[in-house]
């Protein structure tokens, strides 16, 4: 299991970045270099993003906290970087992975590579972040709910990057709860639920991860098991699969009620 | 433990030798080999379970450097034969031509500077394949019209075998009979080092030297021989720092004869290390069973007789050398456990399917052994509406009944093995879970407990292996013994240790017999060419064997360097003792290294009847029977049982294991938490499983889940210690026994939690998708 030949350049600016050929990118090679080892990814030229400054910065502002998509899991788990409020994303980056995988994982990373189970997919599209891009053209700003299109498929186009997380803060009445069902700890849930309330922005939001797609999303009076349950009819998972979203989804529920 | 000045002799928790460069991280295992000039291979893989071999396209201008099955010139197929009646023969070819029989199968062998351009190579190399219907399931490969993995056969079974009684009697009369059928997994074995080989040519002495991470370096010498149609001199097999075996590197590789045949044609060195991938989905598995089995007993519960049926899922090869027949020829006559009772009948099947071979893995067959029987005691338990473990020890045989001979002509050395239930009985609180348990009879989260006891065959011989007919068999275990002209004693062993710890305990051996320090004795093994020959370290054999061969030499040496101290000091040589490293009578005493130093460098002062063989002993060692010593244990486990999520957990893990006198008690105790770490895994976690089509469904570990830091439970671990009337100290074999007691309390834990909601779960491991089935499934027959 070793990669195929590639070339690899190393930007350590945007400006730099701007000058590169085409390739794919690599942040903190925790998905890709699984892919590139197994072959199923065979590029022949790859940009690593990790040295890019700019990528590793965090900005608070009023309402959100914007953090660069090479921010890595285990500076928001230690707690480096500024939270949007009830300690949520340190609570959750603790939860991804093992430490190693942490301390190369990037935020960024995680989303683009779209992994129905990815802690930050859920997470982030129950508190209605989004993503901020970066082309020779400019960029845009993607929802997380468009964002992803299904298993392992984002919205990017070809020479788009993500260069940040746009996560907007929360009331200090917000109440949310996270669950997921791991066979071990650190290993990629088998079942997951987010939920996030904060009445104070008019947002009542459940999200359910790991279901082989992009994440089901339930907004206003549809957070209630019922509308789970229809919604997960649609999602091809067997029937003890929804029985431990359902119950997934219970507990989230209990922790944010 | 041992009292007494001297702390490094039998019975001493000395701290291991070899730990120093273990925990260090300064091994030396075939990945750190380098050699000048060595190439990497890689291997072409068969992507299919079965099909029919095409044509075979070189990619153009690397003829050279892509090998084929016709470029091995003069090689054999890998044939384990057994003797048993029936027993149908395969032929594993080295690089597959004309079918392809499993998934990872190797086709074609391309070298290169570098692995990851081996890996360009074999990427290109185009075969063409006739894809064949693929016989994926035991019981479906021996329905007629299933394909057939082998066509000459005629049908998928490699060996059937009946153990015979009449039961009709019982049938018509017993008052309690209960049923169960029960699956265990298809399991990797996954030691932390994979398998590797660097195999080099030696021009001068004309011998292939194979450096292999393997537990049999002697077995693999002639197996790897015959393979290749030369004589054993000219292979030399050198295992060196060897990370973890527990079966899978106790087998003939057809990379070590590709990778050997390579070396000496090509005349430079070649390295083929084994990565995840080709351990998951390509190379050897173990643990496949199915069982079907009726359990007849009294109003008591006392067990009247027992009619069983097993499948093993052999693969498509018998793998050198154990063979295809041992695993299912252990389950039949190891299923009574260690119960008495006297109507046993047992039919076992080998069956043949398109994945790869079964080899036995730590416990061989006793890990879904014990599981079934236990399982079976719980069912009649419950049956009788009785606490298990009063039905365990009902049928258990009795201390007054030892040494012992069972249904199937077990011979059960010693021990009590009541007292070592009652124990863990006891460890666990028995009462006080049954209380919390009626406390929280309406929650989500339910717990259980479950015990399991078994005993474990070790060191067993020639009377045993002969009547298998398999490739080895086992016979006198011999140890070199040798003073160093400075007074350290070289122990030459043909076992390999590789994580038993055996660099320590054979030198306290030594130490016992000689006071020789520690630290001045030093176990050379693993290398062919300065060891005494022996079939390797499995079965639980080597502190037996190989401690008992240790024993025996250093027993002969101290003899002669009695007789050189004696004549240093004057005296008849029937007034001296040798210990402490000393030769001494009454009040003189000379050191052991002065008698060295008389032999090697002083000679005009030897006497004058010296021994000629100096101070260097072979010596070889069977024991007083040859029919095992047997080691047991009792596992009591607390589980909770999520009923929502299907999650189990372990709360609380007792055991008591009686391994006779222990050489080193830490030691063992580390031997028994790895082989329940391990057992736990069976349990709960590992799991290969295939599609229709036999591809391999967990071909990374982020699939195949192991169990790590956080699933394996502190264990509270209790000694017995019942020595075995047949081993030089009184020492049993209990390498195993670790993993055989787990997956079997553990699922009656399991059981026990989910049995108030009427679940049952048949099938290991235990997985949270598993324990939702089992409700759903309970809560359809409620409703219906
Ligand atoms: C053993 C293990 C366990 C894990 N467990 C979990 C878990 O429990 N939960 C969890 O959520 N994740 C888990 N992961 C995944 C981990 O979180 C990864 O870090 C993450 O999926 C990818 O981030 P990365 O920075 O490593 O991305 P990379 O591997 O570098 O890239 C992943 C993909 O995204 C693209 N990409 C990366 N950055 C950008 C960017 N800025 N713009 C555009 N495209 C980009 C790459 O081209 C590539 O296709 C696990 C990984 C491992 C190895």
């Amino acid at each position: 299991m070793k990669p195929a030949v590639f070339s690899l350049e190393q930007p350590v600016s945007v400006a730099q970045l701007m000058q590169s050929g085409e390739g794919r990118i690599v942040a903190g090679g925790q998905s890709l270099g699984p892919m590139l080892n197994f072959r199923v990814a065979q590029p022949s030229h790859v940009i690593s993003i990790a040295q890019i400054r700019e990528f590793s910065l965090v900005e608070e502002t009023e309402d959100a906290v914007i953090i660069g998509a090479c921010v890595t899991h285990a500076a928001i788990a230690d707690g480096r970087v500024p939270d949007i409020g009830k300690g949520i994303l340190p609570a959750i980056a603790q939860g991804i992975a093992y430490r190693a995988v942490r301390n190369r994982g990037t935020i960024g990373g995680s989303l683009c590579h779209a992994d129905p189970a990815a802690d930050w997919l859920c997470t982030m599209t129950a508190l209605g972040a989004a993503v901020l891009t970066l082309r020779p053209d400019g960029g845009r700003t993607i929802p997380l709910t468009t964002f992803v299109l299904g298993p392992f498929r984002n919205a990017l186009q070809p020479g788009e990057i993500v260069q940040a997380v746009r996560v907007p803060k929360a009331s200090p009445e917000a109440r949310w709860g996270y669950y997921k069902a791991c066979r071990k700890p650190g290993e990629f849930a088998h079942a997951m639920a987010a939920v996030f309330l904060d009445p104070a922005r008019d947002i009542h939001r459940a999200v359910i991860g790991a279901v082989g797609g992009a994440p089901i999303v339930l907004e206003g009076s549809d957070v209630r098991i019922e509308s789970a349950e229809r919604a997960l009819l649609q999602s091809g998972l067997d029937e003890i699969g929804r029985i431990m979203q359902l119950a997934a989804l219970r507990r989230a529920m209990e922790q944010a009620a | 433990m041992k009292g007494g000045a001297e702390g490094y002799g039998v019975g001493r928790s000395v701290r291991r030798k070899e730990d120093d460069r273990y925990m260090r991280g300064k091994g030396e295992y075939v990945g750190d080999i380098r050699l000048a000039g060595m190439r990497e291979l890689a291997f072409v893989r068969s992507p299919l379970a079965h099909a029919r071999i095409g044509n075979i396209r070189k990619p153009a201008g690397h003829e050279d450097r892509v090998f084929v099955a016709a470029d091995l010139i003069g090689v054999k197929p890998i044939v384990a034969n057994s003797g048993l009646p029936g027993f149908k023969s395969s032929a594993q070819p080295i690089l597959a031509h004309d079918k392809v029989r499993h998934v990872g199968e190797a086709i074609a062998a391309c070298v290169a500077a570098t692995r990851a351009e081996a890996e360009d190579l074999a990427a290109a190399v185009e075969v063409d394949f006739e894809e064949l219907p693929a016989v994926v399931d035991m019981l479906a490969a021996r329905m007629p019209g299933a394909p057939l993995v082998h066509e000459h056969w005629g049908d998928n079974v490699f060996l059937e075998s009946r153990v015979e009684a009449d039961l009709s009697e019982i049938r018509r009369t017993a008052p309690v009979v209960v049923r169960r059928t029960l699956r265990t997994a298809r399991q990797c074995m996954s030691p932390l080092e994979g398998r590797g080989v660097v195999a080099l040519y030696d021009r001068r002495l004309d011998q292939i030297v194979l450096h292999t991470a393997t537990q049999i370096p002697h077995i693999i010498r002639t197996g790897l021989a015959g393979c290749l149609g030369v004589s054993e001199e000219n292979v030399r097999i050198v295992a060196p720092d060897v990370g973890g075996g527990f079966g899978y590197k106790g087998m003939l590789l057809s990379e070590e004869v590709c990778a050997a045949f390579l070396a000496r044609h090509l005349g430079y060195p070649v390295r083929w290390l084994e990565d995840r991938r080709e351990q998951l989905s390509g190379n050897a598995n173990c643990r496949e069973h199915h069982y079907d089995i009726m359990a007849y007993a009294d109003r008591d519960g006392r067990l009247i007789a027992l009619d069983a049926a097993a499948t093993v899922d052999t693969g498509a090869y018998s793998i050198y050398p154990f063979s295809a027949c041992l695993e299912s020829a252990q389950v039949a006559s190891i299923l009574p456990g260690p119960y008495k009772f006297d109507a046993y009948r047992c039919i076992t099947w080998s069956s043949a399917t398109n994945k790869p071979g079964l080899v036995p893995y730590r416990g061989v067959a006793r890990a879904g052994v014990c599981y079934a029987m236990e399982t079976m005691i719980d069912a009649i338990a419950h049956a009788v509406n009785k606490e298990p473990y009063e039905v365990r020890l009902r049928n258990l045989v009795q201390p007054e009944d030892m040494p012992f001979d069972n249904i199937t002509k077990k011979h059960f050395d010693s021990g009590d093995y009541p007292e070592c239930l009652r124990r863990v009985v006891e460890a666990i609180d028995l009462p006080a879970i049954r209380r919390k348990q009626k406390d929280s009879a309406d929650a989500s989260v339910r717990i259980g407990v479950g015990f399991s006891i078994f005993c474990e065959q070790g060191a067993h011989g020639t009377s045993v292996y002969y009547g298998w007919g398999i490739p080895m068999v086992p016979g006198f275990e011999q140890a070199v013994a040798r003073l160093t002209p400075d007074g350290g004693l070289e122990l030459r062993v043909g076992i390999q240790s590789h994580g038993q710890g055996l660099e320590t305990t054979l030198a306290q051996i030594a130490n016992e017999v000689l006071g020789i320090p520690v630290e001045r004795i030093r176990v050379v093994h693993g290398d062919t060419a300065v060891t005494p020959y022996s079939t390797g370290t499995w079965g639980s054999r080597c502190i037996v064997m190989a401690g008992g061969a240790v024993a025996t030499a250093c027993r002969e040496l101290g003899q002669r360097i009695a007789r050189i101290g004696a004549h240093l000091l004057q005296v008849p040589s029937g007034n001296v003792q040798v210990g402490k490293g000393l030769v001494s009578s009454g009040v003189a005493s000379v050191r052991i290294e002065e008698v060295a130093r008389t032999w090697y460098l002083r000679p005009q002062e030897l006497p004058k009847d010296v021994d000629p063989g100096g101070l260097e002993v072979t010596s070889g060692y069977k024991t007083v029977r040859d029919t095992g010593t047997f080691s047991y244990a009792a596992h009591a486990v607390v589980v909770s049982v999520d009923t929502e999520m299907g999650d189990v957990r372990i709360l609380d893990y007792a055991l008591c294991e009686d391994g006779g006198v222990l050489i080193n008690p830490m030691i063992v105790d580390g031997q028994v938490c790895g082989g329940v770490a391990q057992g736990i895994g069976t349990a709960l976690y590992e799991e290969m499983p295939f599609d229709d089509h036999g591809q391999p469904l967990a071909t990374t570990l982020a699939d195949y889940m192991l169990p790590g830091a956080t699933e394996v439970p502190m264990l509270r671990i209790d000694h017995m210690q019942t020595p075995s009337p047949y081993t030089a100290f009184g020492q049993k074999g209990i390498g195993e026994g670790g993993a055989i007691g787990p997956p079997a309390a553990i699922a009656n834990a399991v059981n026990d939690a989910l049995r108030p909601l009427g679940a049952e779960i048949n099938q290991l491991p235990i997985t949270p998708h598993r324990v939702l089935e089992a409700l759903a499934a309970s809560r359809l027959k409620v409703s219906a």
